[in-house]
Formats: structure tokens, sequence, C-alpha cells
């Protein structure tokens, strides 16, 4: 009896899981909750259809899409030369942006003075023209692509910068700021632009000149910005074409401009 | 007469059957269980392997510094920073956690006891992540104020107690309610003071059995995770205060894990398998004095 309850069961499991399509996803946990909105939407319009979004950073978006562990990965930079063997599709733009809480008066830093902080050199908001107040330097934990393009963008190393805190992720890293009125750090345009304008104490500093905020990445005039991709191996399916095409469409707007990202110009959006 | 005895024999036959059945069921089920531990252990040692192999694992040790990008892997500071954090917490909560315990045993009227006691349960079921979070956005503003950056050795000391102090308290009740109910009547026959009959009659009976337990909590604190990230700044660094930033073993895992390779991912894997041998021996210390309490 028992058995042939069993084996009724797993016959159901088996005949529903080739039923539905499936397609893992994962990678950058910066691109995995647009991509998840644009999954949800997907699954929506294509009855029959799972798609998992999984996070775990770029660099393992590019190995389970290399490996095959994955269907797609998420990678929030462009690709290297040595990522060649993967075709990347930019779904949507990010800046990073230079973060204090909100009661600094400081509004702007030259690229020199950051580098400066982040060295330990500065240690003072008074030498850049603020209050008297120790500097609280947030850093991104190693592995982080917001870490490895702060970095090139300011020639720095990792191990030259001075830290008081390291974080993991974005939402950490407001929060530590918005608890600390000397830190300084970088997130993401897009969640610091969104939780600015949601009440949270912190602020966006200019970047050699030009204002943080999701116009003028868009523009292309933010120094500091980054493509959001999705990548495959050379093995597809025809349903990762299919979503990649759909991430790529006039569909999605909406949901990118909710997560406060940028559209990419859409005759642009090019193969990497 | 011929069917009914065969209908018996059956029964019989079967009885045993399902006998063997339960025992090998639950024969199956411990030594996957047993397994599983040793499948993790042979895991985390067949990972970290080609660096133990090798000799380079000596630099984890003798490096200050933990730059994967540049290829430097000091494992040290982290070391100590984890021992620093568990064994700080188990100072402040041993003591809250002992007095717990003597409170709810000993002094408490009826229903402050009860009600005392489900608190203290309903706190350890308290996630460890909300522990985190309460501490980001409560307690590390207030210890920056005193000093930036706020998140640190302290910090983390203090989240990582409060998250142990229910364990304490608990193991410690169990300890003192273990003892042998002659002990106390004796002492209150001789006509002992309450605080006389505690601290002197009691306290020094479960001393064990409470160590053990302090132990226990320890071990917990060792492997806790999400709320040492959230509070401790996560520099790699030898603290020298209490209000300096540091990374225990377990954030830099759970931190770096998930976009390590090669040399990198097997240095995190070295440093999961420290930590593991580091729990069986708190555990193991533990068992050691629970036995010999019960003897």
């Amino acid at each position: 009896m028992f058995v042939r309850y069993l084996a009724v069961l797993v016959m159901a499991i088996v005949s529903s899981a080739a039923l539905a399509e499936r397609l893992v996803i994962t990678g950058s946990s910066t691109v995995a909750p647009l991509v998840l909105e644009m999954a949800k939407r997907y699954e929506v319009a294509n009855p029959g259809t799972r798609i998992d979004v999984q996070t775990g950073g770029s660099s393992r978006g590019i190995r389970d899409a290399r490996m095959g562990a994955a269907d797609i990965g998420m990678v929030s930079r462009a690709l290297t030369q040595r990522e060649s063997d993967l075709s990347g599709y930019v779904i949507a733009l990010d800046g990073i942006g230079m973060v204090v809480h909100k009661s600094n008066p400081v509004t702007s830093l030259t690229d020199d003075q950051v580098v400066a902080i982040y060295r330990g050199e500065i240690k003072n908001w008074q030498e850049v023209g603020g209050l008297d107040q120790e500097i609280s330097v947030v850093n991104k934990a190693e592995g982080r692509s917001t870490l490895e393009l702060f970095l090139k963008h300011f020639k720095l190393r990792n191990s030259q910068i001075k830290a008081q805190v390291i974080i993991g992720d974005n939402q950490q890293g407001i929060k530590t700021i918005a608890g600390n009125p000397g830190a300084i750090g970088y997130v993401s345009i897009g969640a610091a632009e969104y939780e600015e304008t949601r009440g949270t104490d912190i602020k966006r500093l200019l970047m050699a000149g030009v204002e943080a905020s999701v116009a003028s990445v868009k523009s292309g005039d933010f120094p500091l910005s980054r493509p959001l991709s999705i990548v495959v191996g050379k093995r597809q399916s025809d349903l990762s074409r299919d979503f990649i095409t759909f991430c790529q469409s006039t569909e999605v707007d909406d949901l990118i401009n909710a997560q406060y990202f940028v559209v990419p110009e859409r005759q642009l959006a090019v193969e990497l | 007469m011929l069917n009914l005895s065969s209908t018996e024999q059956a029964l019989k036959v079967r009885g045993q059957g399902l006998d063997r059945l339960v025992q090998g069921l639950l024969l199956v089920s411990a030594l996957f269980c047993a397994g599983l531990l040793l499948l993790i252990l042979g895991f985390l040692l067949s990972e970290s392997l080609p660096v133990l192999v090798d000799g380079r694992w000596r630099q984890f040790f003798t490096l200050e510094g933990w730059y994967p990008l540049e290829q430097l892997f000091g494992l040290a500071p982290m070391l100590l920073a984890s021992l620093l954090l568990g064994l700080g917490a188990l100072l402040l909560a041993l003591p809250l956690g002992l007095c717990s315990a003597l409170f709810i045993e000993y002094y408490a009227p009826y229903v402050l006891a009860k009600s005392f006691h489900w608190l203290i349960n309903l706190l350890a079921g308290i996630p460890s992540v909300v522990f985190g979070l309460w501490g980001l956005t409560q307690l590390v503003p207030i210890l920056n104020k005193i000093e930036p950056p706020g998140a640190s050795l302290l910090a983390g000391i203090l989240v990582l107690a409060l998250m142990i102090i229910p364990t304490v308290t608990l193991t410690s009740l169990a300890a003192l309610r273990a003892q042998p109910k002659s002990i106390m009547t004796g002492a209150i026959a001789l006509g002992m003071r309450r605080f006389s009959r505690v601290a002197l009659i009691m306290v020094p009976a479960a001393w064990k059995g409470i160590i053990a337990g302090g132990l226990l909590a320890l071990a917990r604190a060792l492997g806790e995770t999400m709320a040492v990230i959230m509070v401790a700044g996560n520099v790699v660094q030898f603290p020298d205060n209490l209000m300096a930033p540091v990374r225990a073993m377990t954030a830099n895992i759970a931190l770096e894990m998930a976009y390590a390779m090669d040399f990198h991912r097997a240095g995190l894997f070295v440093s999961g398998f420290l930590l593991t041998l580091l729990v069986i021996i708190v555990a193991w210390i533990a068992a050691q004095l629970t036995k010999s309490a019960n003897v």
C-alpha cells in the first residue's frame, strides 16, 4: 500500500517537473531583485515556466553560467577578456555613489579626497570642510563587484584602504551609514536614491561635480557607473533565449525604473 | 486448527520481521546522522587539503592581513577575534544567566518564576538575524556616539551575550534541578539561610553542569554568523581595544564564500575546518564535565 502511494507521489512529482519548463538564474545580488521581478512577469505571461533566482555575487554568476550549474548568470560589471567565452546582455545600468550621513554638511569630494579618506590620510571631516568629526570609512567585503569597480576607478588596492566597517550588501551599508554621523561609504545609486527619498538618514555626494542620480547615470555623465547584465554560456535553451529577449524589451522598463536602476538605450542594447 | 496455528506462526514471523525492520530503520538513521558529520568533516578536509599539503597554510598564521584580491591570506586576526567575541560574550552571559536561573528556581514567587521562565524560552527562540538587526540599528549608533565607528568588538560581544543568556539560563536551571533533593532538604534542616543554601550548597554542587552549559553556549557564540556580520564591523585586524572593529571567522566565510575561487576558497574552507575543530573541542570539554557531574 505504502509503496504504491510512494510510487504515485514520485510519478506526480516527476511529471509536474517535466511539464514546467525550468530556468535557474544565479549571480549578483545587485541584479537579482530586478531579474526576480522580470521573472515573475515572465512566468505570468508564460504559464508553465518556472524561474528560480538565486544570489551569490557576480563571480558565482560567471562560474555557474560557464559550468552549466545555472542557465543564466547575473553580473553587475562589464565582462573581462577572460570571460569572452560567455555572451552577456545588458538589461540595466547602475551607478556607484559616495554616500554620507544626512547630517554631514559636506556635499562634494574630489577623487583625491576620496582616495585620501579611504587610505586613512584624512581622518577628520574638518580637513575636507566638514564638522570636527572622526571619519568612519565603510568598505565592501572582497569579491563584491561594487568593491572591484570602486578600487578600479580610484586606482586603489584593497590593502591600502583603512576601513572602520566592512559590509556585505547595499542594505547593510545604507543602515550602517544612516546610524553613524561620521560615516562615508559607497553603494548603488539606485538603492541610495530610493532610500534617501524614503527618508533614510543618508546623503549622496557629488562626484567630480556630477550629481549621483539615476538621471546622470542614464545620460552617461556619471563617472562611476556599470552595466547590469545577464550572461549565458555556449549551451542555451530556447527558454533562456526567449527570457533574455524579454529582459531587453520595453516590457520591463517600469520594473527597472521601480528599482531605481536605469533603462539602457534600447537601440544600443547590444551584445557585450 | 491447522489454519489457526499457521496464522499464529505467520503473526510471530511477521512480528519478528517488524522488530527487525524497526531496528534496521533506527540503525540506518543513526548511522546516517553520524555519517553526515563525518562527511562534513571529510568534505572540509578535502576542500582545504590542497593548501594543507603544499605548506601554504603557514601564511594563514604568519600574515596579519587578509586581502584575497592580492593573494594575502592571514587568518590569525580572525581566529583571535572569534575567540575574543565568544569568550567575552560568555563572560557576560554566564553570571547573568546563572543569576536568572537562581532567581527562577529559588527566589521568584511561583507566577513570576513561570512567566520569567517562559520569557527566557521566548528569548532563546528569537532568530539571530533579529538580534543583529537590533544591534545594527540601535546598539551600534549608541556606541558610535561614545567612540566611532560603533561597529566593534564590544558591539559583537554585547549582542552575542544577549543571544546566549537564555541558553546559559536554561542549562544552569537544568544543572541545578539535576541535584538530589536531599541536598536542599538537608541544608534547610541545618537551618541555613536561603542565600547560604543557594550560594554555598547548590551552586557549588551544580558547578560542573553550569560550566558545561556555558561551554555549549560558547560553541553557539563561536558559530554565530549573521548577528556578528551586522554589528562587529568586519575589519580584519588584531583589535587593540574593545571599540575596535573585528571580523569573526564565520563572518569571513559568509561574506566571501559566494565569491571565492581557488586558493581563496581553500582558505575559507581551512577557516571552516578550524572553526569546526574548535567547536568540537569545546563540546568535548562540556561532555567531560557533564559526565563527571553525573557520577
